[in-house]
């Protein structure tokens, strides 16, 4: 078992389910449902391997495991893969999602939807790709090849102003990733190699840390997103198609925070502790500010898109308290975010569905009509609210538990978003499902299908199951970030020698 | 059998609420034809569960209109057989705890977090004060349960009901089994959970939605430092379960921390942070203006959680954090603070009110500020106590209270009630029961008596005994508080069941009293409320205290107050029963002898009434401080704040400006090939003169 390159296996599968797409030519009815019915197919194969990857896990290695390396363009760099306590959460999670994803998509997407398929499959490949690289030249190229299937996505299948959208989204991001494409040269001609372990390992000059933490911050901050950057997202959220969304709340997002912990902490560790405070701010600011926002939506979508800002908020003050309970915190809140905001936003999708619309004001009365989906949706706000007992709590506890030993100013105010959440989310609760059903609109207007209590039943399961049992995937997370937090701690220290070393001579000269 | 206590009520949760989902999604109407009658339904629903502020529609033949949900007997009798199963092995527990030789139990179900040095798991701990909360808890529950079986009868939804019933008294239990912080906080935020969805009952009425949201925010406003007292407790003491911090006071004691740029004393800090959840679960003066909206849950909900169960939960952690909270003295003096203002607070605002369920919410909320006083000056049995009476002859209030509006056909006005001793007899007698004990009758100056005169004196007297800077003003707000609450008790009373109907004829004359099995756990309570003073007085506060609470709540080396409050001069043991007298008098006078002077009075001193009516005008207050400031701000952050600063200096503003560059390009572009020519010339030149002399250096 250990002989296949399982990773490889996982990322490329989706590739394979593509070519199969592309083998069909016809256009009617029983085509596209064969297209569906191969897209699904391989999402469920590629999540059944990743299990694989799970099976083969050892919790107790801090370090990168299942590595596969192959020389690939002479000395510049190298295809390498691996996983470790950090990213492996991510790479399941991905495949986990994406069977819901297209799913989601069964009677949503009419016309194109091959294409549709094909951009979806792409997307995951690249996702997986971002979180098993181990080249940063590799990683680069999965993080920005991401974009397109994504600006496709946004672009083709979504809303109104689907295109403005879609160009913010891609400007946005693209921008932040130049200075990051800029980063990683300067990285290789310091250090002399594009290989991830070797990097970590590598001392950079404390001067051009800052430099180079700053350039892949921007890249990151833009992907998270923090404030002020942050904008993009409630755009591309409300124009991208319910699919779309699922993918871009639980998978893209992550990969900022994924990035902060991958390269920002381990790599340039002086220039992420003078930058923590400033992170901080930024992290506190967009937990009240976008928790005010959200409040005052009118659009579902909108103020789901805002809240999962002021979640965001959370992680990136997590990773940045560089002990224990702050990072596993934050990879726990990114882990439970992508299924609490993904059931969320099929959530919204399957009213969008029957009424077309993502007015709140268009709906309220809906627990009348629909009480399985009143249910599941309740079981979402209460995650999105940070109820204990829900998947949502885990995370948040954590990351306020490793705040307040850094700082009690931020945790004061980023505990103010647990009252806040309550507010934004139990109102939109209140405005939706309850109430008397009087729109005329709304009369004849169905409960969940069988599909969609195949879609929903599953996340409301794990959202309770981790919210309750969270040991698993904790442990999974404990001995990388035990590294990461040591690691840390040594380079500062080591830093602190130096300085003390250098003035001394300083003087004496 | 401790996790057979607990987890019997999850188990009826878990079954009654499969009932009510599977059950309500069977049962949707049809899109097409059924639209039209279901929203008929919804309406007169709707309109039906409005009474309490419009009676001018009869109530009699709504009932018809929806069918019960299927299951509905079975998850009645699910819910209600499993609770008692719990209470009856609880009782048994309580008397071993109480009355045995057992020591503090600790069991283990499931590990919960780890992570570094933070361990949560999910684990049980029995001591006496555990094993009290769970017989208040378990009894209170089980007669509620039995109580809504007759109450709730005609509603639709009840394996809803009886679900989330269930479901807040596992809550509840998991909070006060609790052996760590972290667990309680689960219990605590549970709870909320199942009020909301409990005042959010009838989910098609807006004033009960916006109570429920009221309820969940108000309450997360204290939650909010109750965590940060979490936080803190595991930053001082490296773990947040109750053994280490326990065994580690001494250690801390004395330590500062930096808490918001300032160096304060720990535990105090501490204290304080886990006491502002007290305040919010307990509806404590400034976090009080939920619980009386939230009356307009059904009312056998009211009962349990909101007068016995639920928000006695901040004084039960005070007492459970008593280790701590013994080495702050400036957050006991707070707590005695609080707890005096809300009782005289409440008080007030209860003299006014005229919705039956409102009154008994006001007298519920100075009850605990009562509560709070007596842990405030250090007598935490007396305050646990006081929320163990206060317990059964609340529910018993509230309970007869909902009979009186299940006679009345869900009026809950008492300016439409009177004369109702006739009608229904044994919720008179009941409810008389249940204000003697509230009141506090008894003989002065021995041990017997209704079950408030026990506990509510032995507070009074704690008071007066206290040492800290409040002790005094509590002692003389909660004399003052007595004679109120006798006013306002014996006015309900008077309101309601004496002197001519002010009830339309139609209503009074269909006034009857409730079935049996509601009547039922109203005498059960009855009991209680009669004797769980006399029996429990030595055990709790009195001489066998100590080997009753075997160390479950903590008294320091400095905190003599058991003894002192027993030695205080008489005229203060006897200063309540004055008090009550005093109140007693005035409302007979008012309600009875003459029924005109409450007007002329109210009349008179318009201004202080409309105050006091308006409860001191908190909501009002709140409204514009953070309601509507939340939503302005919001709304400019959004407008503003994303839409005009960041998006149009960002991505709107770059776009526009690259239009107004790429337009003066434009007015370049001639046309003109030499133009262009010329152009390329001039670059060619420039490039070649930069390779010459720059680029070689």
């Amino acid at each position: 078992m250990s002989g296949l390159p399982l990773l490889s296996l996982t990322t490329f599968l989706p590739l394979a389910g593509v070519l199969f797409i592309l083998m069909v030519k016809a256009q009617d009815a029983v085509a596209l449902e064969n297209i569906r019915r191969v897209a699904l197919l391989t999402t469920v194969v590629t999540f059944l391997v990743s299990l694989l990857i799970w099976a083969n896990y050892d919790p107790a290695n801090p370090g990168f495991q299942m590595v596969e390396e192959s020389a690939w363009m002479g000395s510049f760099f190298a295809y390498r893969m691996g996983v470790d306590g950090i990213s492996i959460l991510f790479v399941l999670l991905t495949t986990f999602l994406m069977p819901f994803c297209i799913l989601a998509s069964w009677h949503s997407i009419e016309h194109r939807v091959k294409e549709y398929m094909i951009a979806f499959l792409v997307l995951e490949t690249l996702m997986i790709g971002v979180f098993c690289a181990l080249d940063i030249v590799l990683f680069y190229v999965f993080f920005e090849g991401g974009l397109i299937p994504m600006f496709l996505i946004i672009g083709v299948w979504g809303g109104k102003r689907r295109v403005y959208a879609s160009y913010k989204f891609f400007l946005y991001t693209l921008l932040g990733s130049v200075l990051m494409l800029l980063a990683i040269m300067a990285m290789y001609w310091a250090a002399g190699t594009t290989d991830i372990t070797k990097l970590l390992e590598y001392n950079f000059p404390a001067s051009m840390q800052t430099w180079l933490w700053l350039a892949f911050f921007a890249s990151f901050a833009v992907k998270m997103p923090m404030w002020p950057v942050h904008t993009w997202l409630p755009d591309a959220h409300v124009e991208a198609p319910t699919a779309g969304s699922v993918i871009l709340a639980g998978i893209l997002l992550k990969m900022g925070g994924y990035g902060f912990l991958r390269f920002s902490v381990p790599m340039f560790p002086l220039a992420s502790a003078d930058f923590a405070p400033f992170v901080f701010t930024l992290s506190v600011v967009a937990i009240i500010y976008t928790s005010l926002v959200a409040l005052m939506q009118e659009d579902i979508k909108k103020l789901i898109a805002y809240s999962s800002v002021a979640h965001m908020g959370y992680v990136t003050m997590g990773i940045f308290t560089m002990n224990q309970q702050g990072i596993q915190g934050a990879i726990f809140q990114m882990f439970s975010h992508g299924i609490v905001s993904g059931a969320l936003f099929l959530c919204v999708g399957v009213i969008y569905d029957r009424m077309h619309t993502r007015d709140i004001d268009a709906y309220g009365g809906l627990v009348n009509r629909m009480p399985l989906y009143a249910f599941a949706f309740l079981v979402f706000t209460m995650a999105n609210v940070g109820l204990p007992g829900t998947s949502g709590f885990v995370g948040e506890f954590l990351t306020l538990v490793g705040i307040f030993q850094v700082s009690t100013w931020v945790a004061f105010f980023a505990t103010t978003g647990v009252i806040l959440s309550a507010a934004y989310a139990l109102w939109l609760f209140r405005r939706v499902v309850w109430g008397a059903l009087t729109k005329p609109s709304l009369k004849s207007i169905m409960d969940l299908d069988r599909r969609e209590v195949v879609i929903l039943a599953p996340l409301v399961i794990l959202t309770i199951w981790f919210g309750v049992y969270p040991v698993t995937v904790l442990d999974a997370t404990a001995a990388s970030v035990d590294l990461l937090v040591k690691n840390y701690q040594a380079a500062i220290e080591a830093a602190s020698q130096t300085a003390a070393l250098v003035e001394p001579s300083a003087l004496l000269r | 059998m401790y996790s057979l206590i607990v987890f019997l009520p999850l188990i009826g949760f878990l079954i009654a609420g499969a009932i009510a989902l599977f059950g309500a999604s069977a049962t949707v109407p049809a899109p097409v034809g059924g639209g039209h009658g279901h929203d008929h339904h919804a309406h007169d629903h709707h309109a039906h569960d409005d009474h309490g502020h419009d009676d001018a529609h009869g109530h009699d033949d709504h009932h018809a209109a929806e069918p019960a949900a299927p299951g509905s007997r079975i998850s009645e009798l699910v819910t209600t057989g499993l609770m008692f199963v719990s209470a009856f092995l609880s009782w048994i527990s309580f008397i071993s705890v109480g009355f045995g030789e057992a020591e503090t139990l600790r069991v283990p179900v499931l590990e919960w977090m780890t992570s570094g040095a933070l361990v949560v798991d999910w684990s049980f701990r029995i001591d006496t004060l555990t094993a009290m909360m769970l017989v208040v808890v378990t009894t209170v529950s089980s007669l509620v349960h039995l109580y809504s079986i007759g109450y709730m009868h005609e509603d639709p939804d009840r394996p809803r009901f009886f679900g989330y019933l269930s479901l807040f008294t596992f809550a509840m239990l998991m909070l006060v089994t609790s052996d760590n912080l972290v667990q309680m906080f689960f219990g605590w935020e549970g709870v909320g959970l199942a009020s909301y969805l409990l005042i959010g009952f009838w989910y098609k009425k807006p004033s009960a939605v916006a109570a429920a949201i009221k309820a969940f925010v108000v309450n997360r406003v204290g939650d909010f430092g109750f965590a940060l007292g979490i936080f803190g407790v595991f930053v001082m003491f490296g773990s947040i379960s109750f053994d280490a911090i326990f065994a580690n006071t001494e250690a801390v004691a004395g330590k500062t921390m930096v808490f918001l740029g300032h160096e304060f004393d720990a535990m105090t800090v501490i204290c304080l942070l886990l006491f502002m959840g007290a305040m919010g679960k307990s509806a404590q003066f400034l976090l009080h203006t939920w619980l009386p909206d939230a009356m307009e849950g059904p009312t056998p909900v009211s009962a349990l959680i909101h007068a016995a169960t639920m928000v006695t939960a901040g004084v039960f952690m005070v007492a459970r954090l008593s280790p701590l909270f013994e080495l702050s003295h400036t957050a006991l003096t707070v707590v005695t603070l609080v707890g005096a203002t809300t009782a005289f607070f409440a008080a007030t605002v209860g003299l006014v009110q005229n919705d039956i369920k409102r009154v008994i919410a006001y007298s519920t909320c100075s009850q605990l500020g009562y509560m709070f006083v007596a842990l405030g000056v250090g007598a935490y049995g007396a305050g646990v106590f006081h929320l163990f009476t206060h317990a059964f002859f609340k529910a018993l209030l509230f309970l007869g209270a909902g009979s009186v509006i299940h006679a009345m056909h869900h009026e809950q006005d008492m300016r439409n009630m009177g004369g109702l001793r006739k009608k229904i007899p044994v919720t008179f007698w009941v409810m008389v029961i249940g204000t003697l004990a509230i009141t506090g009758v008894g003989i002065p100056l021995t041990h017997i008596g209704f079950a408030g005169f026990l506990s509510k004196d032995a507070i009074i007297e704690a008071a007066y005994a206290g040492h800290n800077a409040f002790s005094g003003y509590a002692f003389g707000l909660t004399v003052l508080a007595a004679a109120f609450t006798s006013f306002y008790s014996w006015r309900l009373i008077f309101l309601t069941f004496f002197g001519e109907t002010r009830a339309d004829h139609h209503t009074f004359d269909h006034a009857h009293e409730s079935p049996r099995v509601m009547l039922v756990p109203l005498a059960v309570l009855s009991v209680g409320a009669v004797l769980a003073g006399m029996v429990f007085y030595d055990a709790f506060v009195g001489e066998a205290q100590a080997e009753f609470w075997k160390g479950s709540v903590f008294y320091g080396a400095e905190n003599h107050i058991l003894h002192a409050m027993h030695e205080v001069p008489a005229w203060v043991k006897a200063s309540p029963f004055f008090a009550m007298l005093a109140g007693l008098g005035v409302a007979y006078w008012f309600y009875i002898a003459n029924p005109e002077m409450p007007k002329q009075l109210a009349a008179r001193h318009d201004a202080l009434y409309a105050f006091l009516l308006n409860k001191w005008y908190f909501d009002e207050l709140y409204d514009i401080l953070f309601v509507r400031s939340a939503k302005a701000i919001g709304r400019f952050l959004w407008k503003t704040g994303d839409g005009t600063v960041i998006d149009g200096l960002g991505p709107n503003g770059i776009a526009a400006r690259v239009q107004d560059v790429s337009a003066r390009v434009v007015r370049l572009q001639t046309g003109y090939v030499y133009h262009y020519a010329f152009a390329m010339l001039i670059g060619v030149a420039a490039l070649i003169t930069w390779a010459m002399f720059g680029g070689t250096h």
